[in-house]
């Protein structure tokens, strides 16, 4: 999904700079308005309260910033100690999954993807803090649905999501004959042949990239009516439709800059920074970097929407950040206060501001926040959360599903095929086997 | 371990109640003293070893516990072609990658016993690949072998000899040939050094006696040299066999196993299924199915080169 070292470091700069302003004026107007909301706020935080806080570590230096400044207004405001500890995208989930289990530790996590699903009985339900938030910032997403509840109850907040679009340079896509980016899978494609054809080439990661490879390829699953689980959690992979995406993205792929199999999350980063790929999925970090390392690129490029396929309607996938509070903890409604005050727009707008379109809401009234219309080449990352599907596609969001993600299921099917190494029907069989064992 | 030969004398035990027996029987306290070095063994190598063995039986997940399944860990692994992908890459990676490092570790060392200016500092030098942190030079390697910004691509272009970048990591033959080099690149000076050490114990006055007997330089090699160090080679080559068959970090920093699952090694697949995929259980039966193999290497190691006759003071066949 990004380049993680180059993303933090140009936000360093970037983004600090920019939004210094955001994040440091803020800082005293920020404590001010965090006295009068603890004050007011229907959750009153137990005496002594400490909060031990577990974070996917943070890739934009701004955004860690304007977190630590919310944390610190709330333990001014409230008196609630907040200990804060960071771990990478792989670590977070066995570490919190650890927690659960042993019952202590950790009072909340923030972390990714269906975390709260893979434990639902260990979390508080949150399902006051979900309306409050809902009913003051004009509804949730309906992803957020998919993503907080379990049943009809709340077990977790998604915070925001960071979203994998498509990035472009718009020169090459306008030699290759296209005015607009295209918005359909056989617009697309055509689009990626040209490319090709002109010597600009297109590319994506067909390698073990937990956040690129997953996110493009279920997109490229999806948008055919592919998928791994119906709404019953059975194993419906073997169908007509998967094999037309397989067939689909074997055409892409073939007209693929050269070494796509080996990518990881931040080569087409680099690729495309330096000019070499001229269109890719991928999170915002592409365009934050390339403004201060290639200007020129920067000034080339724009976003688009992941183009929809004969499924006929939108089938991204992004990666969301849902908040969660353990039952075990000895002070829920400190946990509960302070995951409703991150989300005033009195913090949430300078903290999302803050991490320059990495971060988007699930809160509809968030539209309204400038960060999306400041630069227009941001715009399509405000959406996410209205076109995300969750990685469960049609099932049910819980331990498989987020084993098949990190077993990556669907990217080695796809890359069985594209590579030779299996015929379609082998491909699929191979998967199908691998699902129907995680979700037996 | 050896306290336990020596017999308590049954003369001065003669005529003592059990009690006052055992107080001064030498082996009763001998056991004493090796508990604590038991303790530790049993806390840190059998414990886990045998927990992990457990887990392979169960279907644990990270996070909560498993009931007992039998083999069935095991009976799943058998039908899976990425587990036998995964057992060919590591016996192809241990293979080729421990023969190299010998035969050029070997080389290394023999260079390196002769007399030549600066010799403590190239041979120190020789070492640097070891000491640098594995993570850092697979990052190294990962540039080194980049799709799109690889040294070695293009300076082959610019020399005009390929006209297209080299997919290093992206085809399968290709990948399998890059991680074992960089593998090799990173163990051979820990053989070549524990070789020069060996060759610095072989007395030169064989070698004085052998060329006044008109031998060859092959022939002194051959029958002075290879001999004498055979326990080392033997020593060298199953750390080397050992250290190759575990590796993880090169792989995981490389390509994670791919391009789709070519270089999965039994360590790495292990990682992905156990932790990342959270199946502990599944994880645990891999790294369970790496023991047969490490312990077969060992033999061989121990029983093909260690225990020769002379090195028991008899006289070779």
């Amino acid at each position: 999904m990004s380049n993680f070292i180059q993303d933090r470091r140009s936000l360093l700069k970037g983004g600090a700079a920019t939004l210094a302003a955001a994040a440091t004026t803020s800082a005293d107007q920020l404590l001010n308005f965090a006295h009068a909301w603890a004050q007011t706020s229907q959750w009153k935080p137990e005496k002594g309260a400490k909060i031990n806080l577990l974070r996917w570590k943070r890739f934009v230096e701004a955004e860690d910033v304007a977190f630590t400044n919310i944390m610190q207004a709330f333990t001014k405001a409230t008196g609630v100690e907040i200990n804060v500890s960071n771990e990478s995208y792989d670590d977070l989930q066995p570490k919190a999954s650890v927690a659960a289990n042993t019952g202590q530790g950790l009072d909340m996590v923030w972390g990714l993807y269906s975390l709260p699903h893979l434990f639902p009985s260990k979390c508080v339900d949150v399902t006051d803090v979900a309306d409050y938030l809902g009913k003051k910032y004009g509804g949730w997403a309906p992803s957020a649905n998919a993503y907080g509840k379990s049943g009809n109850k709340w077990i977790g907040i998604p915070v925001a999501a960071t979203g994998g679009l498509i990035n472009y340079r718009i020169s090459s896509m306008e030699k290759a004959g296209f005015k607009e980016f295209p918005k359909d899978t056989a617009g697309f494609l055509e689009l990626v042949k040209a490319l090709n054809k002109n010597g600009t080439p297109a590319g994506m990661a067909l390698g073990h990239a937990s956040g690129d490879a997953n996110t493009w390829l279920h997109w490229a699953l999806w948008s055919h009516g592919g998928y791994l689980v119906d709404e019953k959690d059975k194993v419906i992979i073997n169908s007509p439709e998967t094999m037309k995406s397989l067939e689909y993205v074997k055409a892409l792929y073939e007209n693929f800059i050269p070494g796509t199999a080996s990518w990881n999350d931040s080569s087409n980063n680099k690729a495309f920074v330096s000019g070499q790929l001229h269109c890719t999925v991928n999170g915002i970090s592409v365009y934050v970097t390339a403004s201060r390392e290639n200007k020129a690129v920067a000034e080339d490029m724009n976003h688009a929407y992941m183009p929809i396929g004969p499924a006929g309607k939108p089938t991204e996938l992004h990666l969301p950040f849902t908040m969660l509070v353990f039952n075990f903890s000895k002070y829920p409604q400190a946990c509960k206060a302070l995951t409703a005050f991150m989300l005033e727009a009195e913090q949430f707008n300078p903290w999302v501001t803050s991490a320059s379109g990495y971060l988007s809401h699930f809160l509809n009234a968030y539209d309204n926040n400038p960060v999306w219309t400041a630069d227009p080449k941001r715009t399509p990352y405000r959406d996410v959360a209205k076109r995300t599907l969750t990685p469960a596609g049609r099932g049910t969001l819980g331990e498989n599903a987020a084993a098949a993600i990190a077993d990556f299921v669907i990217v080695d099917m796809f890359a069985n095929y594209c590579t030779g190494r299996e015929d379609a029907k082998g491909a699929i069989a191979f998967a199908e086997r691998q699902a129907k064992r995680l979700y037996r | 371990m050896t306290a336990i030969d020596i017999k308590a004398t049954p003369r001065v035990s003669a005529g003592l109640g059990a009690w006052q027996r055992l107080m001064i029987n030498r082996n009763w306290i001998a056991a004493w003293f090796m508990l604590p070095a038991a303790a530790f063994l049993i806390l840190f190598l059998a414990y886990p070893l045998g927990l992990g063995i457990w887990m392979s039986f169960t279907d644990i997940r990270i996070g909560r516990g498993g009931a007992f399944v039998g083999l069935e860990n095991y009976e799943w692994l058998y039908e899976d072609g990425v587990f036998w992908l995964s057992v060919f890459n590591t016996l192809l990676y241990t293979l080729v990658a421990s023969a190299i490092k010998f035969v050029l570790g070997l080389y290394l060392a023999l260079l390196l016993n002769r007399h030549m200016p600066f010799k403590a500092m190239i041979r120190a030098a020789v070492l640097i690949p070891f000491i640098v942190p594995t993570v850092l030079s697979a990052i190294a390697f990962w540039w080194i072998y980049d799709s799109q910004f690889s040294i070695i691509s293009w300076s082959l272009r610019h020399m005009g000899l390929i006209k297209q970048n080299i997919n290093f990591l992206g085809d399968s033959d290709w990948a399998r040939a890059s991680v074992i080099i960089a593998n090799i690149w990173r163990g051979v000076p820990f053989v070549a050094i524990t070789l020069l050490a060996g060759l610095q114990t072989v007395s030169p006055s064989l070698y004085e006696a052998a060329t006044l007997d008109g031998a060859t330089n092959w022939q002194r090699f051959r029958f002075i040299t290879y001999p004498l160090l055979t326990p080392i080679i033997a020593v060298v080559m199953t750390f080397s066999v050992l250290f190759t068959f575990t590796d993880f970090q090169l792989i995981w920093a490389l390509t994670r196993g791919g391009p789709v699952n070519a270089t999965h090694l039994m360590a790495t697949l292990s990682y992905q299924r156990g932790i990342l995929s959270g199946r502990l259980g599944e994880g645990a039966a891999i790294a369970t199915a790496m023991i047969p193999f490490l312990v077969a290497a060992i033999m061989i190691s121990w029983f093909g080169m260690q225990r020769r006759k002379w090195q028991q003071g008899e006289n070779n066949d």
